[in-house]
């Protein structure tokens, strides 16, 4: 059963990979490239070597990003679903889709929002090279605490469910995990690094691309992975596939 | 008469945590292991010498949003 799960969950987690790559693509590369002259115009004017192409930028914008983007894809798809295993069933009444959908949203918000809203992704030439380890470490933490709270929520809201009812006590546990992000927020420091005369367009396209790739992958895992599960779990569920759940 | 009954109440079962902890565990660490593989090897810390994985999925790891360098 949860093998079967896990198998199909990174299936659908290779195909969110395909769509977000051929995204990133569109929408993300033309924001490397210019932060990458960028890089290279700065170092020319301070007199330093242009830096040695280890991997060339059509193999970093062609295979290297495809099989970043793919790995990870498959990679959120099969976490996804033995996230999904445990919460079937354990959601009230929900049924596999309605499951899948409600673990995307939430997942989506927790893993990956919330963090960016404290450290937004950047584009090559911002950053200093000496700070990685602590630029890393913090956007990690960021994502642990942030996914904790939205556990604590959901267990928050379950346990208000019967007295405050489905969206009185949905709001107080989505106001409860707000406060905990703008604790959190004010508690670890902020991070700028963004060069003097970098292009605030460029920054704001970047981010908004790499939004918009980690949209694609968990829409398509979190809607296509509902279709999948439901063929698996009626069986369990002793339903026949035609009869709809909740 | 006797198999036919009420209209059956059909709900979603949960499964068992003891079923799900072995696949939680082993899956879930090989999973994350490649998160981390395009995310932050060479980077951050580094388990294989040089910089090649990085280079490699260097327009990944900066679109996906993890710091690059």
């Amino acid at each position: 059963m949860v093998g079967k799960l896990l198998l199909r969950g990174m299936l659908v987690g290779l195909v969110a990979g395909i769509l977000a790559f051929a995204f990133a693509r569109v929408y993300g590369e033309p924001q490397v490239d210019k932060a990458i002259a960028f890089e290279d115009q700065q170092a020319q004017a301070a007199g330093a070597a242009p830096e040695p192409e280890m991997v060339s930028r059509t193999t970093q914008a062609g295979i290297g990003l495809a099989t970043g983007v793919l790995v990870y894809g498959a990679a959120l798809g099969g976490l996804f679903s033995l996230v999904f295993a445990y919460a079937y069933g354990r959601l009230g009444s929900l049924g596999p889709r309605g499951t899948s959908a409600l673990i995307a949203l939430l997942g989506f918000l927790a893993a990956i929002v919330v963090p960016s809203l404290k450290y937004p992704a950047n584009p090559p030439a911002v950053g200093n090279a000496e700070t990685i380890g602590y630029r890393t470490e913090l956007f990690f933490i960021m994502i642990v605490v942030s996914i904790a709270a939205m556990v604590a929520a959901v267990g928050l809201a379950q346990r208000l469910w019967n007295r405050l009812g489905a969206w009185n006590a949905s709001i107080v546990a989505g106001l409860a995990f707000l406060v905990v992000f703008a604790l959190v927020k004010a508690a670890l420091p902020d991070i700028n690094e963004v060069p003097e005369n970098f292009s605030a367009t460029v920054l704001w396209q970047f981010r908004v691309a790499s939004l918009g790739i980690q949209l694609v992958l968990w829409t398509v895992v979190g809607l296509g992975f509902g279709a999948v599960a439901e063929r698996v779990v009626a069986v369990r569920d002793q339903r026949s596939p035609a009869r709809r759940y909740a | 008469m006797s198999d036919t009954t009420f209209a059956p109440s059909y709900g979603p079962v949960a499964i068992p945590v003891r079923e799900l902890l072995p696949w939680a565990i082993f899956a879930g660490l090989m999973l994350m292991m490649a998160i981390y593989f395009v995310g932050a090897e060479e980077g951050a810390t580094s388990l294989i010498r040089g910089t090649y994985v990085h280079e490699f999925v260097h327009d990944g790891r900066h679109l996906l949003g993890f710091p690059c360098h």
